[in-house]
């Protein structure tokens, strides 16, 4: 039994009088590939946003490697965000005026000290050394989000996240950047990804469903996402 | 004022305390005798003027000198104007050779037949004199200075063998219009060989002006230096909100809030920095060539103001950008990040 890097107990957000998220149970061990499907609107940001330092619930408590990260104000969530959370976006977010090398470089400047070395092996990893000194306009779609992808991974977070990490990639991309995710899985790296794509979705080999704030499905690498919401007669 | 000989006849040492007495002393700024004397540099004719310097210094504390005014204790190192000195090609400390025909003489034209070197040779072998000078300084004030040599007046005498007589004198008198006008008068009457003319300067009703038009450019540097601030501040909040979503991914990736500002004010002070410098100079470059074509006179570089100036500038700047800056706090990461 590996070690629990995050629990998430009895997690609501509540917007007025609309629950974003309600009463979410949730734990995770070190190494997990954990994914996350749902109705757009059923709170899959809201939660990774929640994990991820972004966003604190409105009760309940997120316990992040040991500590309760819940009650923190937000100067404390950006430095534990820095330490242990490594974030993929959709849209890379990546600085247009930076080369690709540099752009990984900046997460290493607010996390410690910026060493080219170090960024040009994260590249090397997501197969983009020969890219390294390239701007963002000058790569591809999913060269970009390989990018973000060693961006996320330099500081070596305990968890890395992404919202529709290939919801802006073809399926070639897609490929790749799942191919990437897997061998990060073997590496131990724990990861989480709320996808739209059950063919990204069901890599992983834990499947959380949301609808309406809550959770209504988890399941295990055996069973693939069509076959548990067809099992509730429910729809992506 | 300034009083010229009536006729061909010239000003003597006498007339002088003459009319220095006449004027009175305790209204005597300066009092400047001037005798004009052409010579030649070069085999090219230039004029000096033969004065005393220490008068001439009172008389015109304006001029703007590079280097230092000439004075009477080492008569070889004179003034040259601007112009005399761009035509030779003279810079301070260098020394030249001026020649010229005693007094009494008549000048000898140059042989056309002959080399310029043998029509030096054959001046100075003439009864003509000669002299080494060296630039102390380099008369600058927009006018027809600029256009001649300063030297000690009894030291061109003695160099062209002559008693004192000056071709005119320049008088410096505290007295307002009237008293002027009155004075002119005076003069005129008692003094028949004389011929006074007022040239206005500054006098004491002018100090007003000269008050009121010190508090105008004040009040115009602080509205200036208002519109400075308001646009800073425009400027920076303009940056803050293009920059939005990088300033959310450095959040994102761990930036607090206390260097993502510093960043943004240090890119403020660096712009101030190169912009005050930038506007000392050029503002200094402005005010000179103002100075010179308005008031026909110099003005010094003060360079204690260089750092007061800049130090000002960045302040003012810093001091615009942090409530523009200070709005990096409310940038929340994963609402900017959230979509396109
Ligand atoms: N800042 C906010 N203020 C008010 N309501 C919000 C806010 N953020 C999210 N919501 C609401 O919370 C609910 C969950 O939103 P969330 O963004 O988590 O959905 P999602 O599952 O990520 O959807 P999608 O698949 O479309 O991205 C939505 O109904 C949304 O309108
Ligand atoms: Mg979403």
């Amino acid at each position: 039994m590996s070690k629990k890097i995050l629990e998430l107990k009895n997690i609501s957000k509540i917007y007025g009088n609309l629950k974003a998220l309600a009463d979410i149970n949730l734990s995770v061990n070190a190494g997990d590939w954990l994914s996350i499907m749902g109705p757009s609107g059923s709170g899959k940001t809201t939660m990774i946003n929640i994990i991820g330092c972004m966003d604190t619930p409105s009760t309940g408590s997120v316990i992040l490697d040991g500590v309760d990260i819940s009650r923190e104000n937000a100067a404390s969530l950006t430095r534990i965000r820095r330490d242990k959370i490594g974030l993929i976006f959709q849209q890379f977010h990546l600085i247009s005026y930076l080369t690709a090398v540099e752009n990984v470089m900046v997460a290493q400047y607010y996390h410690s000290m910026p060493d080219e070395d170090e960024a040009m092996e994260a590249l090397a990893k997501v197969g983009l050394s020969d890219r390294a000194h390239h701007l963002p306009a000058q790569l591809s779609g999913g060269e970009q989000q390989r990018v973000c992808i060693a961006r996320a991974l330099i500081n070596s977070p305990q968890i890395l996240l992404g919202d529709e990490p290939t919801g802006n990639l073809d399926e070639e991309n897609e490929g790749i950047v799942v191919d990437i995710f897997r061998r990060l899985h073997d590496e131990g790296v724990t990861i989480i990804i709320v996808t739209h794509d059950p063919e990204v979705g069901d890599v992983a080999q834990r499947k959380i469903i949301l609808e309406h704030g809550r959770v209504v499905g988890d399941i295990d690498q055996s069973a693939t996402f069509g076959e548990a919401l067809k099992l509730r007669g429910s729809h992506v | 004022m300034i009083v010229l000989p009536r006729g061909e006849a010239k000003i003597t040492r006498e007339t002088l305390g003459k009319l220095r007495a006449l004027i009175g002393e305790n209204k005597i700024v300066g009092m400047a005798p001037y005798r004009y004397q052409t010579v030649k540099i070069n085999e090219q004719p230039y004029i000096i003027a033969g004065t005393d310097l220490s008068e001439a210094e009172k008389n015109s504390p304006f001029w703007y000198i590079e280097g230092e005014w000439a004075n009477s204790r080492d008569t070889s190192q004179v003034m040259v104007g601007h112009e005399i000195a761009q035509t030779l090609g003279l810079k301070l400390g260098d020394s030249f050779m001026v020649q010229g025909v005693k007094y009494g003489q008549q000048a000898e034209a140059s042989r056309q037949d002959l080399s310029a070197e043998e029509n030096q040779k054959r001046d100075l072998a003439r009864q003509n004199f000669h002299k080494n000078f060296s630039v102390k300084g380099i008369v600058s004030t927009g006018g027809a200075e600029e256009g001649f040599i300063f030297a000690d007046a009894d030291m061109l005498n003695e160099l062209i063998g002559d008693t004192f007589r000056a071709d005119v004198i320049e008088c410096s008198i505290v007295a307002d219009a009237g008293e002027l006008a009155e004075l002119s008068a005076r003069i005129e009457s008692e003094m028949p060989e004389l011929q006074p003319r007022a040239v206005r300067r500054l006098t004491q009703s002018q100090d007003i002006v000269l008050g009121k038009l010190q508090a105008l450019v004040f009040l115009v540097t602080v509205v200036v230096l208002i519109i400075t601030m308001i646009s800073v501040y425009t400027t920076m909040t303009a940056m803050v909100a293009e920059r939005r979503k990088e300033i959310a991914l450095k959040k994102a990736l761990g930036a607090e809030n206390k260097l993502v500002m510093s960043e943004l004010l240090g890119e403020g002070a660096l712009l101030g920095l190169i912009g005050g410098t930038l506007g000392v100079f050029l503002g200094f470059e402005f005010a000179l060539r103002v100075s010179l074509n308005v008031f026909g006179r110099g003005i010094n570089f003060q360079w204690s103001l260089l750092p007061v100036t800049i130090i000002v500038f960045v302040v003012i700047t810093i001091a615009a950008s942090i409530i523009p800056v200070r709005k990096v706090m409310d940038i929340h990461p994963a609402i900017v990040l959230k979509g396109e």
